[in-house]
């Protein structure tokens, strides 16, 4: 009853491809930019923007980018971490070197060198497929964290290759408080889903859409392989340098290559899986499970524990916390191997019916 | 009917396909004419499906000469045979399954879409007009295929002869002046046949599109083509009217066999 889209006719193709054609979709979606650019920033507090909030939008930006290559392109990749580290090292040194770069521009000047690094890291896939090209980009992984430990011209000779970033000023205002940072890396994070959004819902995602499914039909209908599938490792690789951007910037503030570990990449990779593959909502969804389910237990174990009275050390809670996030992980991978996205799609179409089955 | 067949706008000469040492192709030659339906036709394995697969650049036949609408060709890659007005449909449905039917027949339009993906991410004038223009397109061809109702279904969803029929959108979507059909009615059930006949005549008619057609059913490959091919073991056997072909002895041994 609530979510039904009877009664809303289209009279217009442009009425029906906008981008939430349902009204309940676009009401639903002012509502949550309203909460979270108005409500959050009033309530929340300052652990809550600086642990929780930035590192999820963060993190959503990156599985976003993952999201375009693999779930959209059908393209493979571990390299995630390194190429938000190409990113957080290249908007750091645009800062450094260049004298009054505006700090948004030095973010984009490093989307665009992680997009760079990824069409040479994406080559491979012009040969290779699936599993292979998987392990191709694996080298991207290694290389690009080996380059930035061992020429320290890139961390301007700091020791152990770590950087510190520069201060966040936006036409002469200073993003300092967490609070500040939360809304600037919104904003940014915002507008790159839109844009996705747009990419996907047009040609251009009809195109990786298109490869990703069958490489040969693509290519009878007119898509020309090559440039498709380095466009999908040049915009994949631009948001996640943006992500890495904004990870040194907003969310630690100093950060080493060693930071941006295959572990890292592993764990983009896994909220695009848990989240929903080819799904941009799944990016965000992935990235809050990831992110917040390990914060999640670290509060309600002790508690339980606690409740229950059982002895249980700390190092026994933490061991219990991977025990069970391991568990879980495999609970809804088989659940649902589509994703949270799609868990949330059945929902909606089972809204549509409710109360009445039939 | 009336049916203006035009002059030779393919022209194979001497075709030769090998893999490895595996001969596909020997030594064909045939033509196409404007606006006709050309059949080929033969026993599995004849090399039917190769033969299409030279004709729109997926193979590039180690001998021989391609003459498409007066210019030769020696090697071609598919999306440039498909900017050149070449569409085809494939033997097992090449659907992007994971795409609605909407979505697929509207990459069928991609070579004529012109925005870049910058405009496409701002949502910018251009691109967002082509959308609604081509968008125009699809769905004269959804109404042309009757397909009106799956417009939004996944095809991975739709039985196997509407995902036949979306496949034939998606290639007709790119108003093709040449379509290859491999095997359009394969699997499929009398009614189901019928309906893609007429289709295929229709879009002859209407569109004024050549067809390059392979089909086993013997019946609708007499009744709908202008002209035949006939292929075996990867020579060609016979050319020529259907009922020139079908009394032809090369054809009969080499669908029926002959007693020794």
């Amino acid at each position: 009853m609530l979510y039904r889209e009877a009664g809303q006719f289209k009279t217009s193709y442009a009425a029906d491809q906008q981008l939430f054609p349902i009204r309940q979709d676009r009401m639903g979606i002012l509502i949550l930019l309203a909460v979270v650019f108005l409500v959050i920033p009033g309530v929340a507090s300052e652990y809550w923007f600086s642990a929780i909030l930035i590192p999820f939008l963060i993190f959503s930006l990156a599985a976003l980018g993952l999201n375009i290559l693999t779930g959209y392109a059908g393209q493979l990749s571990l390299g995630s971490a390194a190429f938000m580290a190409v990113g957080a090292y290249a908007a750091y040194n645009f800062q450094l070197r260049i004298d009054g770069i505006p700090i948004l521009v030095s973010f984009v000047c490093a989307g665009l060198t992680a997009a760079g690094v990824g069409i040479l890291f994406g080559l491979p896939s012009l040969w290779i497929k699936g599993f292979y090209l998987a392990v191709a980009t694996l080298a991207a992984q290694f290389f690009i964290v080996w380059c930035l430990t061992k020429f320290p011209w890139f961390s301007n000779h700091s020791s152990s290759g770590v950087i510190s970033a520069q201060q966040l000023i936006i036409f002469g205002y200073e993003f300092a408080s967490p609070q500040e940072k939360y809304l600037l890396v919104l904003s940014i994070v915002v507008v790159m889903a839109l844009a996705a959004k747009n990419m996907v819902r047009s040609s251009t995602g009809r195109a990786w859409m298109a490869v990703r499914d069958m490489d040969v039909a693509a290519s009878v209908i007119g898509i020309r392989l090559m440039p498709t599938k380095l466009l999908a490792f040049a915009v994949s690789s631009f948001y996640c340098g943006v992500a890495g951007a904004l990870y040194a910037f907003c969310y630690l503030g100093s950060v080493e290559p060693d930071g941006f570990s295959l572990d890292m990449s592993f764990r983009i990779l896994f909220m695009i899986i848990i989240g929903g593959v080819g799904s941009i909502l799944g990016s965000f969804l992935g990235a809050a499970f990831i992110l917040l389910l390990p914060i999640f237990l670290d509060i309600a174990l002790p508690w339980a524990a606690g409740l229950l009275g059982l002895p249980f050390s700390n190092a026994t809670v933490s061991h219990i916390q991977v025990l069970i996030f391991g568990a879980l992980i495999m609970f809804f991978l088989i659940v649902e191997p589509h994703g949270l996205a799609r868990l949330w799609q059945i929902t909606k179409e089972k809204l549509r019916l409710w109360p009445f089955p039939h | 009917m009336s049916k203006k067949i035009g002059d030779v706008i393919l022209d194979l000469q001497n075709i030769s396909l090998r893999f490895g040492g595996v001969k596909a192709l020997t030594d064909i030659s045939f033509d196409v004419r404007e606006h006709e339906i050309r059949a080929i036709i033969g026993p599995n394995g004849a090399g039917k499906s190769s033969m299409l697969n030279v004709i729109n650049g997926v193979y590039h036949p180690q001998e021989g000469v391609i003459i498409f609408h007066g210019r030769e060709r020696r090697k071609m890659e598919p999306h440039q045979a498909a900017t050149q007005g070449i569409a085809r449909t494939f033997q097992n449905i090449a659907l992007f399954k994971g795409m609605s039917v909407l979505d697929n027949i509207m990459t069928g339009r991609i070579t004529r879409m012109k925005a870049s993906f910058i405009e496409h991410a701002l949502w910018l004038g251009r691109a967002k007009r082509e959308e609604l223009e081509h968008r125009k397109k699809v769905e004269e061809v959804i109404d042309f295929l009757e397909i009106q109702h799956i417009r939004k279904t996944p095809v991975g969803r739709l039985p196997y002869g509407l995902q036949k029929r979306v496949e034939l959108g998606r290639a007709l979507a790119a108003e093709p002046s040449m379509l290859l059909l491999d095997e359009p009615m394969a699997g499929m059930n009398v009614e189901e046949k019928q309906d893609m006949c007429r289709f295929i005549l229709d879009v002859n008619d209407q569109f004024g599109a050549t067809i390059v057609l392979i089909e086993h059913d013997m019946g609708v490959v007499m009744d709908i083509s202008d002209r035949v091919v006939v292929l075996d073991y990867g020579k060609k056997i016979g050319d020529g009217l259907p009922d020139d072909v079908k009394n032809n002895e090369d054809v009969i041994t080499a669908y029926l066999g002959v007693s020794h």
